[in-house]
């Protein structure tokens, strides 16, 4: 218990201490908002689809969430690169509480990501309808993190090195994020399309924070929430097993 | 009585064994040099001595317990400073401390004297709040040996304690190390490229040398055999002049690329 706690803590820690990391992955979603919800709102309206900035806002928050989450993830890498990783891994601790403990720790830290981004799209124009469901939204957000975060550390624990970094934001997390419904509603979709966003378990966090929020679901909250739980835990045991088997 | 015993080792990776049925011992409160060129098989050895490798076949008893199947009880014997650095840059050195003591479940008032006690020690008490990565190579060193020896281990391996450092901080180095051997009875099982350091410091040397051991005994004992007047010379006699290479590995490309990002470590 004390590891995972230590663990969970020393991301915190990390997180906290590097304000230009939390600064610097705030400028992508405020430019999604902007120019995409400023750029396609009248559009959007047009078309008779409603207010594209609140769609847009929970797309622009799971992206956040994503993207810190991966991040954290495949921060491993270093660890494993500039030795800390030794440091726990001849430790009388098991391996399955170091891999808790720092998945715990990547997911809180994205979460806190997608809550600070969540208060700037309200600065931007954002309007939530349903507030009474925020913490609901909250745990929406804290299992995407958490799906993420497991995902990373899964990918980073085959990695020998940063070679294959580029590799997994070009061509995962980016289109993990396009294919997702974050941008663009996910009816009527061309066939393969329609398809990879159905496989694609972002679409469920994007979906289940604008059931949250705004109250629009494509597959409903509760298959979301199935979802968000059922392939968090397959990857955490993928993630964990590929943890075990890392040699140093 | 022995603290370390290693019998018929040996470690095969595919077609290639590093490490070849080698066998030795250490004694309690003994300071152990462990020589050989670059590949000869000195990290693996440590490797699977320390619990991160686990051998093809032979066996290693460390401290009375066999680290197949007692792991913890193994891991708890022994503190480390690995070749590469292995701190958390990010935090503090006092927080580096905290973490190794949570880990190793040291209790916590315990763990509040012995990492004050610790860090007088090495000289880094005044900059225990500040942030590993404002420290220069010698203090890192330094803040590893401490972190190290937290729990109270009974054996401390020193993979290549001094690379890169200047002579005045290798020396302050082996001052520390062989201070805490005296007081404290911690045996000491190292490697080192610098064969003077081995000579001054080792009550015994084993020289490893193609996965095998090919001598083990005192540094006299070692020039004798070779008929040479130094440990390098012995050295040279015993493993040849040719250099080898190693094969570079993903490792050595970040760490090219983080010097190239942040200069050399001094």
């Amino acid at each position: 218990m004390n590891t995972i706690y230590i663990l969970w803590l020393r991301q915190l820690k990390r997180y906290f201490r590097s304000k230009s990391r939390i600064v610097g992955s705030l400028g992508q979603p405020v430019l999604f908002l902007v120019a995409l919800g400023f750029g396609f709102g009248p559009i959007f309206k047009r078309a008779g689809a409603g207010n594209y900035m609140n769609f847009l806002a929970p797309g622009v928050i799971a992206q956040g969430i994503i993207f810190t989450a991966i991040f954290s993830g495949i921060e491993l890498i270093w660890d494993r690169q500039f030795g800390f990783l030794k440091e726990t891994l001849v430790a009388p601790v098991s391996r399955l509480n170091i891999m808790i403990g720092r998945t715990l720790g990547g997911a809180t830290i994205s979460t806190l990501q997608g809550v600070i981004i969540f208060f700037l799209t309200l600065l931007i124009g954002f309007r939530p309808t349903n507030l009474i469901m925020l913490p609901l939204a909250l745990v929406i957000m804290f299992l995407t993190a958490l799906l993420f975060t497991a995902l990373g550390t899964a990918i980073a624990s085959t990695l020998e090195d940063f070679q294959g970094f580029q590799l997994i934001m070009n061509f995962l997390v980016m289109p993990l994020f396009f294919l997702s419904g974050a941008l663009f509603p996910l009816n009527d979709l061309p066939g393969i399309i329609s398809v990879i966003s159905r496989i694609n378990p972002l679409s469920y966090g994007v979906d289940g924070l604008r059931a949250t929020l705004i109250n629009v679901a494509h597959f409903g909250l509760a298959t979301d929430f199935l979802v968000l739980t059922g392939v968090s835990i397959l990857f955490l045991s993928i993630g964990s097993y590929l943890f075990s088997k890392i040699q140093v | 009585m022995n603290i370390i015993e290693v019998k018929n080792l040996t470690k095969k990776f595919k077609d290639f064994t590093a490490v070849d049925n080698i066998s030795f011992e250490v004694k309690t409160g003994e300071i152990f040099a462990f020589l050989g060129p670059n590949g000869a098989g000195k990290s693996t050895t440590i490797k699977m001595l320390t619990t991160l490798l686990s051998p093809t076949s032979g066996k290693i008893m460390i401290n009375g317990f066999n680290p197949i199947n007692n792991q913890d009880a193994v891991r708890k014997s022994f503190g480390i400073v690995f070749q590469d650095p292995s701190l958390d840059e990010e935090l503090t050195a006092y927080e580096n401390m905290d973490f190794h003591g949570v880990l190793y479940n040291v209790e916590k008032n315990l763990r509040i004297r012995r990492i004050e006690e610790l860090l007088n020690i090495v000289d880094l008490w005044d900059r225990k709040d500040h942030l590993v990565k404002t420290f220069s190579g010698g203090m890192r060193r330094r803040l590893e040996i401490a972190r190290g020896l937290l729990h109270h281990p009974k054996i401390f391996f020193l993979d290549e304690p001094t690379l890169g450092l200047d002579p005045q901080t290798r020396n302050q180095m082996w001052t520390y190390v062989s201070n805490l051997n005296r007081k404290e009875g911690i045996t000491i099982f190292f490697t080192t490229h610098y064969m003077e350091e081995a000579e001054k410091i080792a009550q015994k040397i084993a020289v490893i040398d193609h996965g095998k051991i090919i001598t083990q005994g005192t540094a006299e004992e070692l020039k004798n055999a070779t008929k040479t007047n130094s440990l390098e010379e012995a050295f040279l006699s015993l493993t040849g002049k040719k250099i080898r290479d190693e094969e570079v590995n993903g490792t050595d490309h970040l760490r090219m690329m983080r010097q190239m990002w942040r200069g050399k470590r001094k």
